[in-house]
């Protein structure tokens, strides 16, 4: 039987003219993508209500992908971009989705802060172990021992652990899933994007292409299957005990989830009170 | 130190060829972030290190700000360092040039030139070396491989010179050199090593003779700095001279000092390029001289010091001058068309400028020859207009 299909069911979230997308054979950008468009859809977000800012790399095509107000900025400064955008138009959704380079080297100060005000955002972050986009370099994110084209002999930097940067940082939603866990994932998302403050999800994500080819899993089939025998799904534990290392347990789930106020509502109760 | 390396043809990319120039240079410390189109530089660097060839320091950092502070605190502390970039990058170390340049340690750092965002591209434009004219950097620009090989190895030697003692920032065309290969003669580590001679530190990191570099500085001493960078920058003419010469005496290329002059001994109009379109204009010149018309042809290698007396001489037998441009001052024109009417300044030639090839745009044969078509209308004083862009929409010329 031969499938033909003229429209993609999200569709009308994409900008057709600009697919085909880039991304490699066997990338887990597709399916991290279409988790968040099945996400949006069921929860009926208003598309004309939402902005979607990137920063630099593989995952940072994602919002030029979109037919929503989309900004791919510059490497790194997805963040401040957004915090500029939510502090003028408080009552858009707004959303980050970017790399792990891109948010946690060379852009890792300003996730930090966001976290720490409780900007009301959620950050969805494409963690592949790797600068996919430049060819597969050493990121904050490569575990200990991988293989990268900057750790011929593998890596001897102690990776971020970033659910447990977030969580530390102060961020009141904290997730993570890999592509593998597509139902999981997308309701995260949904999660997250219901939630008030900084959320965050991380998506663990196959990069065949740079990283895998070089970590004995050469395609994105062989990652999925790496994912399946080590993924522990362990919510609410903390995020602090989640490290990924090689070989080990790939602890996925839902670790935060509490109440606190955003920096916009903060902001509104002072103004208030000094009108008093 | 590194492994004796013999002399040898290869056929490389203009990447290839820069990393190849700073391992023959026996650099110590190497800092650097990836982005397109530089990142092989560094890549093909970090396989000589991988390969045991160079027992270089190679640091990864996580952004190009980081890799500029990095290859400054090394070259303090006495090393020999080197690190690239390009475009974004470049912008985003903007900040570390200046502290590079005004402690006065001579690091080079090639720059493949890709536009600057917004919107983002990957492809030649020099908007992003252009606006670091001020950053007390020596800066020129490579017509092929070949060039970029050799001018690594000259810029160590022009900015460790005790009269110049500033870092030096060579460019070269993002993918018309940085991914395209071309043969290119490589010299012997040991003849390279001989020509730059060993590194020796002005001033060097020292626990056992403390000194503070770059400490706060109050306004009875600042403005004599400047004076003495300025002073510096321009030494470094007569070195950038000496050194091509000597380059030329012991290597067999020669490379003519700031600029070369190509047939404008007895031309009526010259034109100004800089980068890979000067190979176009240089075949442009034969064509046109061999249907009689007088056109000559100024490659402009360096940008930074400006070679005013060398342009200047020429023009005073020329009729009418045009410059090319890969980016553009808004409101004002091109980089080089702005300094070469200031070099001119008071000698009443007719300067047209020509913008072409802004974000990667092809220049190709018609482009060039149309602007020695206008050029050689200008010369006439027929000129309609100061700047022309080329082959750009919504403009007709
Ligand atoms: C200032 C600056 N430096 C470097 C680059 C080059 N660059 C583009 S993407 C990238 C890394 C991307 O890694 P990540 O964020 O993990 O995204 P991925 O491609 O893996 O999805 C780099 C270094 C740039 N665009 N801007
Ligand atoms: S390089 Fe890696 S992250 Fe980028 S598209 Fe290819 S597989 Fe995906
Ligand atoms: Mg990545």
């Amino acid at each position: 039987m031969e499938i033909e299909a003229k429209h993609h069911p999200m569709d009308k979230y994409l900008r057709a003219d600009r697919i085909p997308h880039i991304w490699c054979p066997g990338c887990g950008l597709g399916t991290a993508l279409n988790c968040f468009l099945y996400a949006l859809e069921e929860l009926n977000i208003d598309p004309d209500n939402l902005a979607v800012v990137s920063g630099i790399g593989c995952t940072g095509r994602i919002a030029g992908y979109l037919n929503v107000d989309s900004y791919h900025t510059t490497h790194g400064r997805a963040i401040p971009f957004a915090t500029g955008l939510k502090l003028a138009k408080p009552d858009m959704k707004v959303v980050v989705f970017s790399g792990d380079g891109d948010l946690f080297a060379i852009g890792g100060n300003h996730f930090i802060h966001a976290a720490r005000r409780n900007m009301d955002m959620t950050v969805l972050c494409v963690n592949n172990y790797n600068y996919g986009m430049t060819g597969g370099q050493l990121a904050p994110t490569t575990p200990m021992e991988a293989r990268t084209t900057t750790s011929p002999y593998g890596n001897l930097e102690h990776p971020f652990n970033l659910c447990h940067v977030a969580a530390a940082s102060g961020a009141v939603y904290v997730a993570r899933w890999t592509t593998l866990h597509v139902r999981r994932l997308k309701e995260s998302i949904k999660e997250a994007l219901n939630k008030k403050g900084f959320s965050f999800v991380e998506i663990l994500s196959p990069c065949p292409t740079a990283y895998g080819r070089r970590n004995r899993s050469p395609t994105g089939l062989d990652m999925m299957k790496y994912y399946q025998e080590h993924s522990v799904i362990k919510h609410g534990i903390d995020p602090s005990e989640a490290d990924i290392e090689i070989g080990g347990d790939i602890i996925v789930g839902k670790f935060v989830d509490i109440e606190k106020p955003t920096f916009n509502e903060m902001v509104k109760e002072l103004i208030e009170k000094a009108r008093k | 130190m590194i492994q004796k390396i013999d002399a040898k043809k290869m056929v490389v990319t203009g990447d290839y060829a820069a990393a190849y120039g700073a391992l023959l240079c026996d650099v110590d410390v190497v800092a650097a972030y990836p982005i397109t189109p530089q990142t092989i530089i560094v890549e093909e660097f970090s396989t000589f290190v991988n390969d045991g060839i160079t027992d270089a320091e190679f640091i990864m950092v996580e952004s190009e700000h980081s890799a500029m502070s990095a290859c400054i605190a090394a070259q303090a502390a006495g090393a020999r360092t080197f690190t690239a970039t390009s475009s974004q990058g470049l912008a985003l170390m903007h900040e570390m040039l200046s502290i590079a340049s005004a402690l006065r340690l001579p690091i080079v750092m090639p720059v493949v030139n890709r536009t600057v965002a917004a919107p983002i591209g990957i492809w030649c434009e020099y908007n992003d070396t252009m606006p670091q004219r001020d950053s007390g950097w020596l800066q020129m620009s490579c017509e092929d491989n070949q060039e970029v090989l050799d001018m690594i190895i000259m810029a160590y030697k022009m900015g460790e010179h005790k009269d110049v003692l500033l870092p030096v920032m060579p460019a070269l065309d993002a993918f018309i050199l940085s991914h395209t290969v071309e043969p290119v003669d490589a010299p012997s580590s040991d003849e390279v090593l001989d020509f730059i001679s060993h590194y020796k530190p002005h001033a060097i990191l020292d626990p056992d003779n403390p000194m503070a570099i770059g400490t706060f500085t109050p306004p009875e001493y600042i403005q004599e700095l400047r004076y003495q960078h300025h002073v510096a920058m321009n030494n470094a003419r007569k070195v950038i001279k000496d050194v091509t010469k000597e380059f030329a005496q012991k290597f067999g290329r020669d490379y003519h000092g700031l600029i070369e002059a190509y047939k404008c001994d007895d031309a009526e109009v010259v034109l100004i390029t800089m980068g890979t379109v000067t190979g176009t204009a240089r075949d442009i010149v034969d064509e046109m001289r061999a249907k009689g018309k007088k056109v000559g042809l100024i490659k402009l290698r360096f940008y930074r010091p400006f070679p005013i007396e060398e342009i200047r001489k020429i023009a005073e037998n020329v009729d009418a001058i045009g410059v090319y441009d890969r980016s553009i001052s808004y409101g004002t024109g091109g980089p080089m068309f702005i300094e070469t009417k200031n070099a001119l300044y008071g000698m009443e030639k007719p300067v047209v400028n020509f913008l072409a090839g802004l974000g990667g745009r092809d220049v190709v044969k018609g482009d060039v020859e149309k602007m020695f078509e206008i050029l050689l209308k200008a010369k006439e004083g027929e000129a309609k207009e100061e700047i022309y862009w080329i082959n750009t929409r919504g403009v007709s010329i």
